[in-house]
């Protein structure tokens, strides 16, 4: 499998920075949480990449490097983990980022209108982000929201039982 | 009405999921009759009330609980509770979660005790914020009313064991619901399933006895301690007893999540508890048990009931409980593309039969639908979704190829036409690509598929965007 392995930029990174100053107090004392839990350390990896986006928005090599540190681990370790899973965004996204189910139950009761209605408020198609930086697209397989289908999460909160219209009214209230 | 036990809090007006509330309704009386046994009563009590996984494959769990090393085994063991619920079509653990948390709680320190685990792990799907909110919630609460945290006799070798319950998350990938994908997840890899041998029970997580448990399951647990297995059994069928939590979704007035016994007629519930197909269509299609239970035509879903033996009689499998309606203006073709597309962002890409084969069926399915569909495909088709069948580490290529098989074995005039006639005979969308390019696997766990086609149906015009369309005309 070809894996989405970006290339090194030219410049070698600087040596990765102290996790302390890196990261916020309050990102810090989670990820020291998370870690108690477990006998291994590392098992922390996957919850403090959510903490770590939480706090930068994205997951960025810098990003990875630095935890890599903080769990003395390999920062190649941390990348191929990170790559694995579709929730970390490996580019800068917009502020707000939606997630729209494509799958089975969505697709039978009109996920696609949902896609189409981000289309034509604002001009983008899934993977795309808007030109001011205030919105990102994204499609998601089945998030469990079956029932309510359609229905998508916009910053983490559920929306279900979507319509074009509901759509377009959520998407205007959008900060 | 059959009786109901798992929703019958959640279903009283008010009731918020609180400690209090939970006490107040027998909460935790559980917990004291299992921790007055010994962890083998409890066991034995589990395995005479027949209960059966919720997770999918439907194994029975006492008997899941006698695989773990005897208590002379100093090792330490580990409950992993799984709440990736990521099968399409399944809706049900959230509940639990969500509005019961407790009840979920309460259920696993039982099965942590069961097992004599020092900790159990419940893995939640990463997008599941509010289950993980109030799974917190809950257990900061029982953790605050000393029920979590304090020494119980289980160890086995005449010492105490302190069982600690903690949640964790993970973020995105269906194949983590696999059980040995879980479990190197939850130690902090990427999710790639371990060939089988060795076995959880013997080397699971960081190497130590692990049993993988679903939430549902676990759930039915308190239930069956405080009435007995006899009760238990009252209910459902004597091969699978119990109520099971059935989401009901796609094309019905009133999808939703149910409690509703073992052995129910499917048409039962698509009728009267779901109210029946919607816009007053006939039922063409449904899709038993989560997508990789594949479709059943409508004779068959006729007289099926809902079990893990009728299922099977049926050709299909019980899998989740999750019912998928299609009514009779659906394109199963398109139906089939979808899920092929969902598993082929899905495979992990350790085998070669699953990685190639999903990716393949996807890209067969796909120009099928769009009216580009070869002659030889069906045949292809089949060929394929064959040698994907029980040759890989996991059952992630089965569950793909099952919709495929299922998909063709009673609709194959439907592929046939799409192919003849070079369009989709619904009037389906004409154009559906992949940005990415077709059959490039870099796309897997990276980017999504992207339906281009949604956008041409709406009228929009996007330029060189459209790659299928150019390569159509
Ligand atoms: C590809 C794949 C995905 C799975 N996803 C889930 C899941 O999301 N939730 C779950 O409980 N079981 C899932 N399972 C089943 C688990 O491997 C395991 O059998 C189950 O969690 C055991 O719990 P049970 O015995 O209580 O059913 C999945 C299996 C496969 C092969
Ligand atoms: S069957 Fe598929 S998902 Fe399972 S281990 Fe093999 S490649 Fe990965
Ligand atoms: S199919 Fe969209 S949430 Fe399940």
């Amino acid at each position: 499998m070809t894996l989405p392995l970006r290339k090194p930029s030219a410049a070698q990174p600087a040596a990765a920075s102290d996790p302390r100053t890196y990261f916020s107090a309050a990102t810090l004392a989670k990820f020291d949480a998370q870690v108690a839990q477990y006998p291994d350390p590392k098992a922390a990896l996957i919850p403090i990449l959510h903490y770590a986006q939480e706090e930068k928005g994205w997951i960025s090599r810098e990003t990875c490097e630095v935890i890599a540190t903080y769990l003395k681990m390999p920062a190649i370790r941390v990348w191929e983990v990170m790559t694995f899973y579709p929730m970390f965004h490996q580019e800068p996204v917009g502020r707000h980022v939606a997630w729209v189910c494509r799958n089975i139950s969505c697709d039978l009761r009109g996920a696609d209108e949902i896609v189409a209605t981000f289309y034509k408020k604002c001009g983008i198609e899934p993977g795309e982000t808007t030109a001011d930086g205030k919105l990102t697209l994204k499609l998601a397989e089945c998030l469990g929201g079956c029932a309510a289908a359609p229905m998508m999460d916009v910053d983490g909160i559920y929306h279900e039982n979507l319509t074009p219209e509901s759509v377009e009214r959520l998407l205007d209230g959008l900060k | 009405m059959a009786e109901k036990y798992l929703l019958t809090r959640i279903e009283t007006p008010g009731y918020g999921g609180s400690l209090r509330e939970y006490t107040a309704t027998g909460g935790y009386e559980a917990l004291k009759l299992a921790l007055a046994k010994k962890p083998e009563e409890v066991c034995g009590i589990v395995k005479d009330s027949g209960l059966r996984g919720r997770g999918g494959a439907g194994f029975p769990t006492g008997l899941k609980w006698t695989f773990m090393p005897p208590a002379t085994d100093p090792r330490p063991r580990y409950l992993a509770v799984n709440a990736d619920e990521s099968e399409p079509g399944t809706c049900k653990d959230r509940v639990l979660m969500e509005r019961d948390p407790h009840s979920v709680v309460e259920g696993v320190m039982i099965a942590a005790y069961a097992i004599r685990a020092k900790a159990a792990y419940i893995y939640i799907r990463g997008e599941y914020r509010a289950s993980k909110a109030a799974l917190d919630r809950a257990i900061a609460e029982a953790r605050a009313a000393g029920l979590i945290g304090k020494p119980l006799a289980s160890s086995g070798l005449g010492g105490e064991v302190t069982l600690q319950v903690y949640t964790h998350v993970g973020a995105g990938a269906y194949i983590c619901g696999e059980e040995t994908a879980l479990m190197e997840s939850l130690e902090g890899k990427r999710g790639h399933p371990r060939p089988k041998p060795p076995f959880p029970a013997n080397f699971g997580l960081w190497g130590q006895p692990t049993t993988v448990n679903n939430i549902e399951t676990v759930t039915n647990v308190p239930y069956i301690l405080t009435r007995g297995p006899q009760w238990f059994m009252t209910m459902g069928t004597k091969a699978s007893p119990g109520n099971f939590l059935c989401g009901i979704s796609g094309h019905v007035n009133r999808p939703g999540v149910y409690e509703v016994p073992l052995g129910i007629k499917a048409k039962e519930i698509i009728d009267q508890i779901a109210g029946g197909v919607w816009k007053g269509r006939k039922l063409k299609a449904l899709i038993p048990g989560g997508s990789s239970s594949g479709f059943l035509p409508a004779p068959i879903v006729e007289t099926m009931v809902m079990d893990h033996d009728g299922t099977k009689a049926a050709g299909s499998m019980f899998g989740t409980g999750a019912m998928i309606v299609l009514d009779e203006t659906t394109c199963v073709v398109r139906a089939t593309k979808v899920l092929c597309q969902f598993y082929h962002h899905e495979t992990c890409g350790q085998c070669s039969q699953c990685r190639e084969g999903c990716a393949w069926l996807d890209q067969i399915c796909t120009r099928i639908e769009n009216g580009d569909g070869h002659a030889s495909d069906v045949t292809a088709l089949l060929a394929l979704a064959d040698g994907m069948r029980s040759k890989t580490i996991c059952a992630l290529s089965d569950a793909a190829a099952i919709p495929v098989q299922l998909a063709v074995q009673h609709f194959r005039a439907e592929f046939e036409q799409h192919i003849a006639e070079r369009r989709c005979p619904f009037g389906n969308r004409k154009m559906e690509i992949h940005h990415d390019g077709l059959h490039d696997e870099s796309h897997i766990h990276n980017t999504q598929s992207v339906h281009t086609d949604v956008l041409t149906l709406h009228g929009i015009q996007h330029g060189d965007r459209v790659v299928g369309a150019a390569r159509r005309a």
